[in-house]
Parts: C-alpha cells; sequence; structure tokens
C-alpha cells in the first residue's frame, strides 16, 4: 500500500517578517463549497443553524469559534474550518484542496495589500469581517480581513508560489523604502 | 556660481557626482541642474534637430533642453532631466545626442544646414527615390535626430506600482495646495498631498514673501508639520500625479529611489493609481519664454527659474544678469538677485508704462532682438525705439508671462478657456469631475487668490463629505499681474519656440503659409509639443504665433488636446513586476519537483509547467526519449499528471438537463458510475470544448474539459446558467486545483492500478468509482487518451506528489515509467484524437465526423446555429489523417499533386504531425476538403516556412487499434 504523505500547497515555505508585515501560510481546516439552490435557503439555514452559522451577505463573513462562513459570490459560501454537517438545500462540493490561504499580518499589511490589489482596502473602508474576490496582481483571490491588521488571501493553490512570491517582493520593496528613510 | 548663505540646500552634506566624465562637487538637495551651474557649466546639452548647443532653462519638470543620460551600474536611463534629477554621491551622467564631445559635435553641421529642415523637410527632402527610404534616410535622420540612447540590455531594475485611496487628492503644494491639504485635513478628510518635487512649498520655496505674519519658508514649515501630525493626511513627495482618468482615478509616478544609488529590493519608481472622488488642482503656472532671435543659447533661462536657483538652491546662474520680462512679478527676480549681491547688468520691459524705480538701468519699451556666444550666452542686442544697443550678460532671466498649469483638466477631452485679462488658458470647470483648479492653476496668480482659492474648493468638498472645519485665512501679498503679452519679437533670424523639438516661428509661419491653418495640423506639421516635454514651454506661444500668422484671435485657433502623462513615465513602472516570469502567474503541478528531479524540461501550457519528456541516460535528442516513453505505453505502462485538465463540480436536480443543454449528446441518461465523452458546441454552432463527464450521483456530475479551455468552459457555463436557466435547479463549481489526477495507461495498467488500491475494482471502460488509496479517498476513472486501456485516479491535492512518486516507482517495476507531453501527443495522434490543435475555434462537428454525437432528440447550445447552410458539407474542409516517410509540418498546407501551389488551389491544412515508433511512419491530423471522401488520396503537404514539400496519404484519422479493442480490454 503507498502511504501517502500530505503536503500543504506552501510546504517549505517559512514565515516572512518584513516591513512591519508578517506573511505565512495559514491552516483553515477543510473548505466546502455551499451553493444555494433556488428556493433552498430555508432549507439551508437549519443545517447552519446547527453549527450556529447563517449565510452571510454579499461581501461578508461569520466567524464561530474557528468555524467560518466565507461569502464567495452570487449564492455561494466557503465554509471553513469544519466538517460540514448534512446540509439540505445546497450543493455541497469539498474545496479544502483547491485553495493556498495566506496570512498577511501586521501594521505594514496594508501598505503590501495596496501594491498588488486594486481594490480600497483601507482599515476604515475594509472592516474586520469582509471580504472581496478581487485580483492579487493577475490571480483571482477571495481577501478577507479577519482582524485588526490581519488578512487571509485565498488563492488557486498552483499558484501559490506565485502569490507568495509577489507578497513576498512587495514587502522587500516596502522594506528597502523604509531603510532609505532612516 | 554658489551664493553665501541662500537655499534650501543641505550644506554639511557635499555630494561628488559626476558629468561627462568630469567630477563635481554639490549638496544634499541640488538638482542636476543647480549643481551644474553652481560649478559654473552653462552647456549640458545638444539640441534635438539642428545639435544647438543648450543649457539650463527652467528648473523643473517643464524642462525641454537639459536633458541627460544617467549610468546605473545596471540601467541608463536616457532623457532625464537635469532640473529633475537630484545629486547623489556616486551619480555618473553625461549629455546625449552629439557625435563626439558635447562642445564640439560634429552633427552642429545640422545648424549651417538648417535652410534645409524646415518644418516639413522629411515630406519634401527624402521622397524619392523611395527605396532610399528605409535603407538610407531613416537611419541617418535617426542618428542626427534623437535624444537619449539606451543600453540595449533589459533593464533589469527594481520598480513598483501601487494603488491608493482617499477622499481629497490635493496636487501641488504651493500656497493653494498646502491651505487646500490644510483644511480638508483638518475637517478629517482622508487627504493624499502629491507634490513633484522633493520639497513641500511650491513657488514659496522660490519667491519667499510673507504670509499670515511670517515669512513664506516659516509658514510652509509649520503648515508641514501640521499636515505630518495628522493620521489623516499623507504626503507623497516627488510624485508628479501624470493623468486623470475615469471615476476619480489619477495616475501618478513616484520617484522613489532615483535619488540614491541602487540597493537591493528599492524601487526605482513607482505608478500609483490614485482613487480619489474630489482633487485640488495646484500645479500652479508654466512661465513662458519669449521668441527672439537666437534665444536658445545657454544662459538664457526663465526668470523664475534664475530666482529658483538663486533662493531655492543657493546658485547664481550668471554674474552679471539681464533680465527681459513683461509682468511686474518678474522684477521681484531682479531685487532678489541684487539682494544677494548679484550684478543685474538691466531689466528689458517691453510694457513702456510700466515702473522704472529699480536699483538697476531698466529700458522701458525696449525688447531683446538677439543674443550672442557659442557655447554660452556672452551678450544680447536690444532695441528700443528705433535704436539697437548691445548689453553685456552670462545670464538673461526672460518671462514672457505664465500659463496655468491645466493639463490634468483636459485629460476627460475638457477644453480649456482663453482669459484675455491674464492673456492666457484657464481651465473649464468641470472638465474632470471632481476635480477643482484652484490657485496659478485656474488663473489667481496673487498668493491671497491661492490661499483664498484652495481654502475654498476645501471647503466645499469637506462640506461634500459631510465634515465641517473652520480655519482661518492666513493674509498674504494679492498684487495685481500687470502682464502686456509679448510673444515673439520681430526679427529676421531664427527664434525658438520649441526648444526640445527645434520649432522657431518661422516653423509655425510656414506652417501656416502651406496651409497647416489648424493648431492640430501645424502641430503635426512643425512637430511642435511633440518632444518629452510635451510643449509645456511653447505650446501656447506657438499657437499665438500662429494665431498671428493666420490673422484670427488665439480663442478662434484653439489649443491642441493635452493628454496623459503630465511627466514622461516609464513604462517599466507601470509595468512593475511585470518583466520575464512575472508577466503571469505560474501554475505548478504537485509533481513538478519529481519531474524536474528527473530532467524532464518543462513547457508551459496554459499558465501550467508541464514535463515535456523524460530523458534517460544515452538519449541524446528529445526524440528518443519520446519514442521510448510511446512504445513504454504501447508495450507495458505510463503514468503521466493530467491535473491540469478543467474539472466541474456540477450538482443539482437539474444538473442532467444542464448537461444536455451545454452538450451536443446526452448525458441525463448516463447511468451513475459511468464516463461519457461530450462535445460542447459555441453559440455560433461551432466546436467549444470536447471531454468527458462522471456521473457521480444521481444529482451529481464531474465534468472534464481540456486544459486550454479549462476557464472558457467555465465562463460558458456560468454564461448559460445565469442567461438562460437562472431558475434551474443546478450549481456548479471547478474543483480542478482540488485534484491531483494521474493517468495510468498501458497493456499493464490494471495491474499497476490495482497494486495500490485497498480494494481492487473491475471497472468497464468508462466506469468511474470511488477508491481509497493508503487510507485516502480518491477516485478512480477507467478512461483513454492514448488508446491503451486506460485509468485516471484522483487524489485531493496534498497527496499528489506522494502518489505521483509511487506510481512511479511502481511502474519502473513494471518496464514502465512516466511520460511528457511529446509522447501524450503522439499516443493520441496516433489514436485520432482531437486538441484544441484542431478544434481551434473554425471548426464543426461535423468537420470532425461528429455530427451524429449531436442528439436530434433534444436542443443544445448551438445546435440551430450548426444547422446553418456551410456548416457542413464536401465544401468543408473535413479531419483526415495523413501518413508520409518524411518529415511533415504542422501549420503545412495541402494541395493536388500536380497543381500549381497558390491560395486558391489550397485544399486544407495540418494541425497535429508526430513520428510515430508504433506505426513506423509520420503521421498528421488535417483538414482536408471533402476529406472523408478523399481516404486514400495521394495529397502534397507544402510547408514554405520550413521548405517542405512531401507527398502524403490520406488516411482515416485513427491509426492505432481502430476498433477500440485495447482500451476495452
Amino acid at each position: 500500500m503507498p502511504e501517502l504523505i500530505a503536503k500543504s500547497a506552501l510546504e517549505g515555505f517559512s514565515a516572512q517578517h518584513l516591513a512591519g508585515a508578517t506573511l505565512a501560510e495559514a491552516e483553515v481546516g477543510p473548505i466546502t463549497s455551499v451553493a444555494v439552490y433556488p428556493d433552498g435557503a430555508k432549507a439551508l439555514a437549519k443545517g447552519l443553524k446547527s453549527i450556529g452559522l447563517t449565510f452571510p451577505a454579499p461581501n461578508a463573513f461569520i466567524e464561530k469559534k474557528g468555524t467560518r462562513i466565507v461569502w464567495n459570490g452570487r449564492d455561494q459560501a466557503f465554509l471553513t474550518g469544519v466538517v460540514p454537517p448534512t446540509l439540505e438545500g445546497a450543493a455541497v462540493s469539498d474545496q479544502t484542496d483547491g485553495w493556498a490561504v495566506l496570512a498577511l499580518g501586521g501594521p505594514g499589511a496594508v501598505d503590501v495589500l495596496a501594491r498588488l490589489v486594486p481594490l480600497d482596502l483601507r482599515l476604515s473602508a475594509f472592516p474586520v469581517g469582509r471580504v472581496v474576490r478581487a485580483p492579487v496582481n493577475h490571480m483571482n483571490a477571495v481577501i478577507l480581513r479577519t482582524g485588526d491588521y490581519a488578512f487571509e488571501v485565498m488563492v488557486f493553490r498552483s499558484m501559490a508560489r506565485t502569490a507568495w512570491h509577489e507578497f513576498e517582493a512587495a514587502m522587500q520593496a516596502l522594506a528597502a523604502r523604509a531603510a532609505m528613510k532612516s | 556660481m554658489r551664493i553665501d548663505g541662500k537655499g534650501l540646500i543641505d550644506r554639511t552634506k557635499p555630494v561628488r557626482f559626476r558629468f561627462d566624465g568630469k567630477d563635481y562637487a554639490g549638496y544634499k538637495g541640488d538638482t542636476l541642474a543647480s549643481a551644474l551651474l553652481a560649478n559654473d557649466v552653462r552647456l549640458i546639452g545638444r539640441s534635438f534637430k539642428y545639435h544647438r548647443p543648450r543649457g539650463v532653462l527652467t528648473a523643473g519638470s517643464e524642462e525641454p533642453n537639459a536633458l541627460v543620460e544617467v549610468l546605473g551600474p545596471k540601467n541608463q536611463t536616457p532623457n532625464v532631466r537635469a532640473t529633475v534629477q537630484e545629486v547623489f554621491e556616486g551619480l555618473v551622467t553625461q549629455s546625449q545626442n552629439r557625435l563626439g564631445s558635447l562642445r564640439f559635435d560634429l552633427l552642429a553641421v545640422n545648424d549651417y544646414l538648417s535652410p534645409f529642415l524646415s518644418a516639413g523637410f522629411y515630406y519634401k527632402t527624402f521622397m524619392w527615390p523611395r527605396a532610399f527610404w528605409e535603407g538610407l534616410y531613416e537611419p541617418i535622420i535617426r542618428r542626427a535626430a534623437g535624444l537619449g540612447s539606451l543600453s540595449g540590455k533589459h533593464d533589469e531594475g527594481v520598480y513598483e506600482k501601487a494603488f491608493a485611496f482617499c477622499d481629497v487628492l490635493v496636487i501641488g503644494s504651493g500656497p493653494a495646495g498646502l491651505m487646500a491639504a490644510l483644511t480638508a485635513g483638518q475637517a478629517g478628510a482622508d487627504v493624499i498631498l502629491a507634490e513633484e518635487s522633493h520639497q513641500i512649498g511650491g513657488r514659496l520655496l522660490s519667491d519667499g514673501g510673507m504670509i499670515g505674519g511670517m515669512s513664506a519658508g516659516d509658514w510652509v514649515a509649520s503648515v508641514v508639520a501640521e499636515l505630518t501630525a495628522m493620521p489623516n493626511v499623507r504626503i507623497m513627495t516627488r510624485t508628479a500625479v501624470t493623468g486623470a482618468y475615469d471615476h476619480g482615478t489619477y495616475g501618478a509616478l513616484e520617484r522613489v529611489g532615483l535619488h540614491k544609488p541602487a540597493r537591493p529590493n528599492l524601487p526605482r519608481e513607482c505608478f500609483w493609481r490614485i482613487v480619489a472622488p474630489h482633487a485640488v488642482l495646484a500645479t500652479g503656472a508654466l512661465e513662458r519664454p519669449i521668441a527672439f532671435e537666437n534665444n536658445d543659447r545657454p544662459g538664457i533661462m526663465m526668470a523664475s527659474a534664475v530666482r529658483t536657483y538663486l533662493n531655492r538652491y543657493g546658485v547664481s546662474p550668471g554674474k552679471r544678469v539681464a533680465v527681459f520680462a513683461n509682468t511686474d512679478a518678474a522684477r521681484g527676480v531682479a531685487r532678489d538677485l541684487m539682494a544677494a549681491g548679484v550684478q543685474v547688468a538691466a531689466i528689458i520691459d517691453p510694457r513702456p508704462d510700466a515702473s522704472a524705480v529699480e536699483d538697476c538701468p531698466v529700458h522701458l519699451g525696449a525688447e531683446v532682438v538677439g543674443s550672442r556666444g557659442r557655447l554660452g550666452l556672452t551678450g544680447i542686442q536690444v532695441r528700443k525705439g528705433g535704436e539697437t544697443f548691445e548689453i553685456e550678460t552670462d545670464c538673461l532671466a526672460m518671462s514672457g508671462g505664465w500659463n496655468p498649469t491645466l493639463h490634468l483638466t483636459c485629460h476627460m477631452n475638457g477644453r480649456p478657456r482663453w482669459d484675455a485679462e491674464l492673456a492666457a488658458f484657464v481651465p473649464m470647470d468641470g472638465a474632470v469631475p471632481g476635480l477643482v483648479a484652484v490657485g496659478a492653476a485656474n488663473g489667481s496668480m496673487s498668493t491671497h487668490g491661492a490661499l483664498a482659492t484652495g481654502h475654498a474648493a476645501a471647503l466645499k468638498m469637506a462640506l461634500a463629505l459631510g465634515r465641517k472645519v473652520s480655519i482661518d485665512l492666513p493674509e498674504a501679498e494679492d498684487a495685481p499681474y500687470g502682464l502686456k503679452p509679448v510673444w515673439a519679437v520681430e526679427g529676421k533670424g531664427r527664434a525658438w519656440l520649441d526648444f526640445a523639438n527645434d520649432v522657431t516661428t518661422k516653423d509655425v509661419k510656414l506652417a501656416a503659409q502651406e496651409g497647416f491653418r489648424s493648431v492640430e495640423h501645424m502641430k503635426r506639421y512643425t512637430t511642435q509639443g511633440m518632444a518629452p516635454d510635451q510643449g509645456k514651454s511653447s505650446n501656447v506661444s506657438a499657437l499665438a504665433v500662429l494665431a498671428d500668422a493666420t490673422g484670427r484671435g488665439i480663442p478662434e485657433t484653439g489649443t491642441t488636446t493635452f493628454r496623459p502623462p503630465y511627466v514622461p513615465v516609464s513604462i517599466a513602472a507601470m509595468g512593475a513586476g511585470g518583466r520575464g516570469e512575472g508577466f503571469a502567474p505560474q501554475r505548478f503541478l504537485t509533481s513538478d519537483q519529481a519531474s524536474r528531479d528527473r530532467g524532464a524540461p518543462m513547457i508551459e501550457a496554459g499558465l501550467w509547467y508541464r514535463p515535456s519528456y523524460f530523458p534517460k541516460p544515452g538519449e541524446k535528442t528529445w526524440r528518443e526519449a519520446c519514442d521510448r516513453e510511446v512504445m513504454m505505453v504501447r508495450q507495458a505502462v505510463g503514468v503521466a499528471d493530467v491535473s491540469t485538465l478543467g474539472k466541474i463540480d456540477i450538482q443539482g436536480k437539474d444538473a442532467g438537463r444542464f448537461l444536455d443543454f451545454v452538450y451536443t449528446n446526452t448525458f441525463s441518461t448516463l447511468p451513475v458510475g459511468r464516463v461519457r465523452y461530450g462535445l460542447m458546441l459555441r453559440e455560433d454552432g461551432l466546436v467549444l470544448d470536447d471531454g468527458t463527464s462522471a456521473r457521480l450521483g444521481a444529482d451529481h456530475y464531474l465534468m472534464t474539459t481540456t486544459t486550454a479551455a479549462a476557464g472558457l468552459v467555465m465562463r460558458h457555463l456560468d454564461f448559460v446558467h445565469q442567461a438562460f436557466c437562472a431558475d434551474w435547479q443546478v450549481r456548479f463549481i471547478s474543483a480542478t486545483e482540488a485534484w491531483a489526477q494521474f493517468a495510468i495507461a498501458g497493456p499493464k495498467a490494471r495491474e499497476l492500478v490495482n497494486s495500490f488500491l485497498e480494494a481492487p475494482v473491475d471497472l468497464p471502460f468508462m466506469g468511474v468509482a470511488p477508491v481509497r488509496i493508503g487510507g485516502v479517498d480518491g477516485r478512480l476513472f477507467r478512461i483513454s487518451f492514448s488508446g491503451e486501456e486506460g485509468y485516471e485516479v484522483a487524489v485531493p491535492t496534498r497527496f499528489g506528489e506522494a502518489l505521483f512518486r509511487d506510481l512511479l516507482a511502481r511502474a519502473e517495476t513494471m518496464g514502465g515509467g512516466p511520460y511528457g507531453m511529446e509522447a501524450l501527443n503522439v499516443l493520441r495522434i496516433e489514436k485520432g484524437f482531437i486538441t484544441h490543435a484542431e478544434i481551434h475555434g473554425r471548426i464543426t462537428a461535423h468537420d470532425i465526423g461528429m455530427e451524429k454525437m449531436v442528439s436530434a432528440k433534444k436542443d443544445c447550445i448551438g445546435k440551430a446555429a450548426a444547422q446553418r447552410p456551410g456548416m457542413w458539407g464536401p465544401e468543408r474542409e473535413q479531419l483526415v489523417g495523413l501518413k508520409a516517410a518524411d518529415t511533415i509540418s504542422a501549420g503545412a498546407h495541402l494541395f493536388v499533386p500536380g497543381m500549381e501551389i497558390h491560395r486558391e488551389t489550397d485544399q486544407g491544412y495540418v494541425t497535429s504531425v508526430g513520428w510515430s515508433p508504433t506505426v513506423g511512419a509520420w503521421l498528421g491530423l488535417g483538414f482536408l476538403k471533402d476529406g472523408r471522401a478523399r481516404v486514400g488520396e495521394r495529397i502534397r503537404l507544402v510547408d514554405h516556412l520550413r521548405g517542405l514539400d512531401v507527398i502524403c496519404e490520406v488516411c482515416h484519422p485513427v491509426f492505432h487499434d481502430p476498433e477500440g479493442e485495447k482500451l476495452r480490454a
């Protein structure tokens, strides 16, 4: 029998601390796509209630004890951090391995994001609990504001290395700017 | 020369820099221009066309003359404005557009040829013989008329691009901009204050004066301190706003590291996209030169520039300065110079009624009519009344008045308005939504006017943002402007308008005379305003001369269009990070490292990196590896990573109905646990994609697309769903990235598969089943793209690498191994399977012999369109196989042997070829007119690009196992 060793999308990439920002691979547990059918909202709400969640409004996510439901598109959300209970009224599809999740934190994180994302992610404009689907340079991404200075960026797993490189390059440039001033 | 005690430079920080091989000293805070002038270097460049000696004209980004090359360790940057480039320790620069040395430029001969080089000379002179243009004339002209040169190497410098958002963008930090920023900032709005220079203050740094009872310098310092302390205000120096675009978006170029020696990771420039609902245009005004004979000598410069060099950099550009100006404001230059101990030779003022009271000779009603000094000004000729006399001077400060810097207001096609009082164009209100021009940019020329308009604009914006603020307006001078327009002085010789492109008043008059009376035509005929400076100093003067020459007023003559960017923007900054591998994301397979470990060259396919072939020791060419891998699959077993194929998870009660709608054939009848090949059409009836879909459950399908069309198909499904059947009970999501999937093909495939499954399965051809592999849930498909018995096994992506390595180890014990894209391609050609090489967008189901797959029992996307006349029939080119003994090529065209080879006799073309070790011949797939009826014919394959001319046999496309016994085994 083969022994299958699991490897994360960014196996071997160690966290980077630069320019007041920290970049690391995040482990969010299972990721399940929940896509509500027409007229399925009621049935789905019942199932979500069992884990203390409701279907999120557009561009929002709801978090309860490490479990999140993240709006992801029209009638679609990602349930993360939990093996999903039986859910009626929605198409349920495992997405766990489809995504690489990068955690970007620290007071410098907004400046790093401003190098790659053409959206208004100022702390005042993008509060905690908000999520957007936005390009990270040329990659489609899902970006969450998870804390005062904490963001999570989900990209297609195959592009994880490119995403890492682009964030790292932005951080290096910011660090070089800061060093120039001192 | 440097003036003691003057300027904002840091005299405690001397720096050494180089210009044309010679070292000079300057101070931190100097620009290259100020530092060279401090060293009495006046000759800095050669002009564009006539190679006339040129010096510094201005002290800002509008500089047309003093362009140099900056030489870095890795870059050579041409056309750098010496007035913008700050000096730093180790800066190396050189002059440009010369042949030989700067002092003895051999191409200065052009100046003597100037009678032949007037406007439109290209069109008149080089018309004949036609063939000489490309070979002879153009290279010579390009060599002679040019600006800086490039190194010819890639620019490996670091560049950055960034996005910013704010409530109020203030462009310019003179009195108007500072007052606006202060007001909006105190109101609590998010403010970005962008200043293109390295210091805040704008003209206050040059002109001095008093504001609110303190010196202008102290007022600037106090406002900067206040703004810096506000968390809602961001000050961006060295940042030029370059363009105004839709929806309150502004482009801006920040010079990040250009004033420092290169450091690792330090961006040279950053291109910003700033989004602001409100913007204040406080860009001030640009002083305009006066055209008189030989007004382009080094030492003749703008009066405001002389004042800036004196007050801001502590440099007097001359020892004996003359002033030629038609405004009261320019008198300040003379007064400042005298106060600093610099001799002022004379003030020449064309206004007969102006004040004559100055501490130097003043000539009223007089004009400068000429100059002398080959490499630098030594004297001027002045005409007063009927009399002409000489004045000895090494620096002439000239001013023909001011043009508001309104360029940004024209970027969305707004046209400025002529203000006769100011003798200048002023912006139209609302030309760019949200952008309000204030201060001199809007024609309010006094300091008081600047403060008041900046204040008022910001108050309005604060109000619109729902914010309140109360802030007092400081006292400042409110002197009248007092200008009498003087554009050009009458004279016989050449008087320059556009210094950068060597356009004189004669050229403009010639254009008018030759019928180019429209300002846009004159511009293009003379090239006025088309140099890197975009005519900042010359546009208004040139059209005034044109207006005069055509007997019209300036308002009727109109102005040319200002377009972004306001200052030159390097492409490297706009495309920051996009060079080389940064051009597009790279997608890596879980098998990537294992493939590279085996020496596989990786090729890019739909952003994915896939192994081309797996070389073995002793194999000298890719063909040897490919042939071996093909035979390995045919005789034993091969393993290939096929994770790149698009996978779409489709669920819902209407999932089958949905697939019936998007595929030509039926899927609702597919039993659970089975897979079916499907063909998908576009709305226009042409083939979109092909692939297999598996039924995993009653309401659950998994669609597989080709690698190339994965995104396209997903988009198509979204469109069909949203446009035609949004109320159906169906949902789908891409699962491409969630699964690592490997093809296992060959006579020993089943043996290999059963060796790693927890429980062996007896899967029929086109079957699918859930499997467990080492405790992991996976899926097993029995499908084949090679013509052999084939399986595809899928596991969650995180297990991909482990499974791939395990599969290779197992395969190798059975005489098998990995195979790459080359072998995969040969295998499928042998089997006659199509890819997007065949279904390239102009192909119908009928063309590929799949018309029977278009179900007659149901409708589907593209079905109606596919039945149009011309979409099927013998007149179309149909898929055929080709067989030849000699090398054939994809892209070649097919002809009937014996017929002439030209476009009209073209019978078709070749889409895929490969050497088939199985058949022992070159095989190809292609499209041939009425091809299916011509199997067995001989056809001539011609490839003009590769010089091939081969006779082929037309075959049925399936060469290998036509009955399909092997894959069903």
